[in-house]
């Protein structure tokens, strides 16, 4: 079994099915991007494994061990630690205003580890906590930002310190959702860069819900194609770019144009 | 001249009673108006529909009456009796009559009625990203709702708050309908009397007070002014 699976998710609002039967994996160290018109569950589905969503059927494992079903726990304390195996960066960054960088980072993190303690289990982190922060800082670049307020920042340093938040916990799975999308055309190279750098140099897993097809194409070994709440394409990027199917080639036209 | 230093003094006396209504009042309806607002937001439907049942009928009664109900219902029904204080000194235990302690319980829940619908719109008008990125991030709601929410909450109901606030100042004479020696009540004794100005005099009390309160209020928004959402 692969790494990380997704088999046969389903999940609809009302009468109107989101995620038609949804089923991949992907293996460790890979980037998976999910592209398509908005409306076809690109995002439900991200949300989905976030366990920000409820889901009507399927299951999620992670390293054969069951992270998510149509039975979703009762005790908050269980989602969490379901939860915790991915981050999560958001379309619109999400810093908490009334926290410096350094706090927006350090407030997880703190509290992760009291829980921890409480538990029984050994900590997160085996060094301080001030020399982890400073290292996330650093993959972001922006070291010197420490104690700005989200509100002092450009876009783009938002979403880049919003990365380096939702490395924190240590996950196993990066996910984006749209990282580029709130953001000027000038302020994107700086992000997806730093995305690119994760890949590059501390071989992440990541799914990206992404429309820069161009980096779709340059990041991922995997692309995922949905359309209407079903996956039309998924393979390599060379096989979705160049897909025959008709949907496919009729979406990457109209996002070219 | 020595007419007016007793009275000056008589009044300030009942300054005392009424400010220690209005800081009582705050103390048991802030915390009291958010566990209100949380049992309104549940998702449990019959404590949320009680919930609200109960603010529909503290913002939608009088607060005299309630006042009323609230000193004399318990004796009639139950024969209960509000407490007093009885430390054996004599002002502090004339201040905290049963009337006093009455008057502080209808306050405190009619407050906290109107303090859980401005908590509950402060609350919704965070974005539900803040949540959710609380949520991805390992927080249990509990720690949410204290680490990040609250404090963007108070920044957004400072100025409705503050009305409530000020509002409070001049209901607590509202008190003198069960003759809680409060300001408006010693001014009205003079009235009574046959002497007018007291009653102006009490109202330079309140508004000077309230003046005080706006500057502080300005103080605390200028403070929280760093957060921007």
């Amino acid at each position: 079994m692969s790494y990380f699976v997704v088999k046969s998710l389903k999940k609809s609002y009302g009468k109107s099915l989101i995620l038609k039967d949804i089923s991949f994996d992907i293996d460790k160290g890979q980037v998976l991007s999910i592209i398509g018109r908005s409306g076809c569950g690109k995002t439900t589905l991200l949300r989905s494994l976030n366990y920000l969503e409820t889901i009507d059927s399927g299951e999620v494992y992670l390293e054969n061990e069951l992270l998510l079903s149509n039975e979703f726990p009762k005790k908050e304390n269980d989602i969490i630690k379901k939860r915790i195996h991915y981050g999560l960066v958001f379309q619109s960054f999400n810093l908490f205003p009334q926290y410096t960088v350094y706090q927006n980072i350090e407030l997880p993190l703190k509290l992760m580890e009291a829980k921890r303690e409480k538990e029984n289990l050994p900590p997160l982190l085996n060094r301080p906590i001030e020399e982890e922060i400073m290292d996330l800082l650093d993959k972001v670049g922006l070291q010197d930002k420490r104690d700005s307020f989200p509100s002092q920042l450009s876009g783009g340093q938002c979403q880049r310190i919003a990365i380096a938040r939702a490395m924190a916990l240590k996950p196993d799975i990066l996910c984006f959702d749209e990282p580029t999308s709130a953001l000027d055309p000038e302020l994107t190279g700086e992000v997806l860069k730093v995305i690119l750098e994760l890949k590059e140099k501390f071989h992440l897993t990541m799914i990206i819900v992404t429309h820069e097809m161009s980096f779709a194409r340059r990041i991922s070994d995997k692309v995922m194609f949905m359309d209407n709440g079903e996956i039309v394409d998924y393979g390599s990027p060379e096989e979705v770019f160049n897909s025959t199917k008709e949907r496919t080639k009729a979406f990457l036209q109209s996002s070219i144009l | 001249m020595k007419e007016f230093g007793t009275i000056t003094l008589e009044l300030l006396n009942g300054l005392a009673s009424s400010l220690f209504l209005f800081v009582l009042t705050l103390l048991i309806a802030l915390p009291l108006g958010l566990l209100m607002c949380f049992c309104t937001m549940s998702k449990f439907k019959p404590l949320s529909w009680v919930s609200q049942g109960i603010v529909l009928v503290l913002r939608g009664t009088p607060l005299m009456l309630q006042i009323f109900v609230i000193f004399y219902v318990p004796g009639i029904l139950f024969n209960f009796q509000w407490p007093s204080m009885n430390t054996g000194w004599g002002w502090f235990d004339a201040t905290f009559s049963t009337r006093f302690i009455a008057a502080l319980v209808a306050f405190g829940i009619n407050y906290a009625a109107y303090f859980s619908e401005i908590f509950r719109g402060g609350i919704l008008s965070i974005p539900k990203g803040q949540f959710e990125a609380g949520q991805v991030l390992g927080m249990t709601k509990k720690e949410i709702f204290f680490k990040v929410i609250l404090l963007q909450m108070v920044k957004r109901i400072v100025p409705p708050m503050g009305n409530e606030i000020i509002t409070l100042v001049k209901d607590t004479s509202l008190a003198n309908v069960i003759a809680v020696s409060e300001l408006m009540f010693r001014a009205q004794q003079q009235l009574n009397k046959g002497l007018i100005w007291p009653i102006f005099y009490a109202g330079l009390f309140y508004f000077l007070f309230n003046a005080l309160l706006t500057y502080l209020l300005k103080a605390v928004e200028k403070k929280l002014d760093y957060i921007k959402v």
